[in-house]
């Protein structure tokens, strides 16, 4: 049971939040690890620390006009799954950018069947410890180490913000290294990058 | 566990069983020449709660062991501060300067820019590590001292305080894998497993710490914060 993916709830509602806890705990394949009704600097802290596979999120929590970039606020916090809860104020634009959503309305096999194709439309790389960096790592990388920001390197690359968080999560694995200034002196040290180009 | 150290046993005893409490011992300022005598005994010459000094040591000397809440809420204050003041300083005056040293003998041979680049990434983390430290010896522990005498001092709380330990956690890492995996060739192998041991050492001791700062000092205000209101 040990293999179960972990699921968080971000869900105001207390009884929406207990109906869906229950129909994800019924699935074998998922365990709610937490559940929480807003998204406080607190509850930001404990999702990076939590980092679980699933965030199913009721986007409400997020202010009206925050509510299209909630997305992003999230992907910057943990690079889970996020799936939204829909509701009457979501744009079909805003319920895009997630990775998947469910209704109050769903029967519980649709949820979980939901939760299951958002896995399968994410494709993994489980890459080594100590493994070669692929030549896209390796430019990001060089972004990373020259100081650029996530948004940054996705409009330069032209790539979506949670393709470039996968690729640094790829690239720490590989390399064992976490912090920016980590990774500018493994860049440096491997030739990547000159030293004029970190002033 | 931790119930193997007992105020009744001798100082020395408890430094046989773990000879890294001699750095708890010193921080706490107990002199050294009086290990030969009873826990309770060398607590009381120095002046701290021999319960306290027990509760630290078990923290440093166990890393499974957890406090329980009562533990943690009868604990003599001032004496973890002076535990923590005393690790800063033993951190900042010893561990750091020591390491520094040994960083400039590892990166000796390296090409110039290279060597630059190690001893700056190495310097950057020095300096943020004093500066945090220089926070909670200058702000976080006069508010706590504060608190204690009764006042209440306004625009601040503990939990302000509990952030900053994770990326210098991060950094030390990082530290560790750059020199055990990407040093260039020139660097002796027994200067890295020099530093390696250093760096391992400083790791250890700095999370005990954090666990104290974290799992005792911060229980502690909080519960002093509510009282006062």
């Amino acid at each position: 049971m040990e293999d179960r993916k972990t699921v968080v709830l971000v869900i105001p509602s207390d009884i929406v939040a207990r109906g869906l806890k229950g129909i994800i705990e019924d699935a074998m394949a998922y365990r709610v690890e937490e559940v929480f009704h807003d998204l406080s600097k607190p509850v930001e802290a404990r999702l990076r620390t939590l980092d679980p596979d699933v965030v199913l999120i009721d986007p409400s929590v997020f202010d009206f006009k925050a509510r299209k970039e909630g997305r992003d606020r999230l992907a910057e916090i943990c690079d889970s799954i996020v799936i939204a809860l829909d509701g009457p104020d979501l744009t079909d634009e805003a319920l895009r950018r997630y990775d998947g959503y469910v209704s109050i309305y769903d029967s519980g096999e649709a949820v979980i069947r939901k939760l299951d194709s958002a896995f399968g439309s994410r494709q993994s790389d489980p890459s080594p410890e100590g493994g070669e960096l692929s030549a896209r790592e390796k430019e990001i990388l060089v972004c990373v180490a020259t100081g650029m920001l996530n948004k940054e390197i996705a409009d330069k690359l032209n790539l979506s913000i949670y393709t470039v968080i996968t690729h640094r999560k790829n690239i720490t694995r590989k390399t064992g290294i976490k912090t920016v200034a980590g990774l500018t002196v493994y860049a440096l040290l491997n030739g990547l990058i000159d030293i004029s180009s970190v002033q | 566990m931790k119930e193997m150290f007992t105020p009744d046993m001798r100082l020395s005893e408890m430094i046989d069983m773990d000879y890294t409490l001699v750095q708890v011992v010193s921080r706490m300022g107990i002199d050294l020449r009086h290990t030969p005598l009873k826990v309770s005994d060398a607590c009381a010459l120095a002046g701290i709660d021999p319960a306290t000094f027990i509760l630290i040591s078990g923290v440093y000397s166990f890393p499974e062991y957890i406090p329980t809440p009562a533990e943690v809420s009868s604990v003599n204050v001032p004496d973890i501060l002076r535990y923590l003041r005393g690790s800063h300083a033993y951190y900042t005056g010893i561990a750091l300067r020591d390491l520094e040293s040994s960083f400039d003998l590892l990166v000796e041979p390296c090409e110039e820019t290279r060597k630059k680049v190690i001893l700056k990434f190495f310097i950057d983390y020095k300096i943020e590590l004093e500066k945090h430290f220089e926070r909670e010896d200058k702000q976080v522990f006069p508010y706590v001292e504060s608190l204690l005498s009764g006042a209440r001092p306004a625009g601040y709380t503990i939990e302000d305080f509990e952030e900053h330990h994770e990326s210098v956690d991060e950094k030390m890492e990082d530290m560790k894998n750059i020199v055990m995996k990407y040093l260039p060739e020139e660097c002796s192998g027994e200067m890295k497993m020099w530093v390696l041991l250093s760096i391992f050492r400083l790791r250890d001791d700095l999370r005990r710490h954090t666990y104290v700062e974290d799992n005792i000092l911060v229980p502690v205000v909080k519960r002093l914060e509510d009282d006062g209101r």
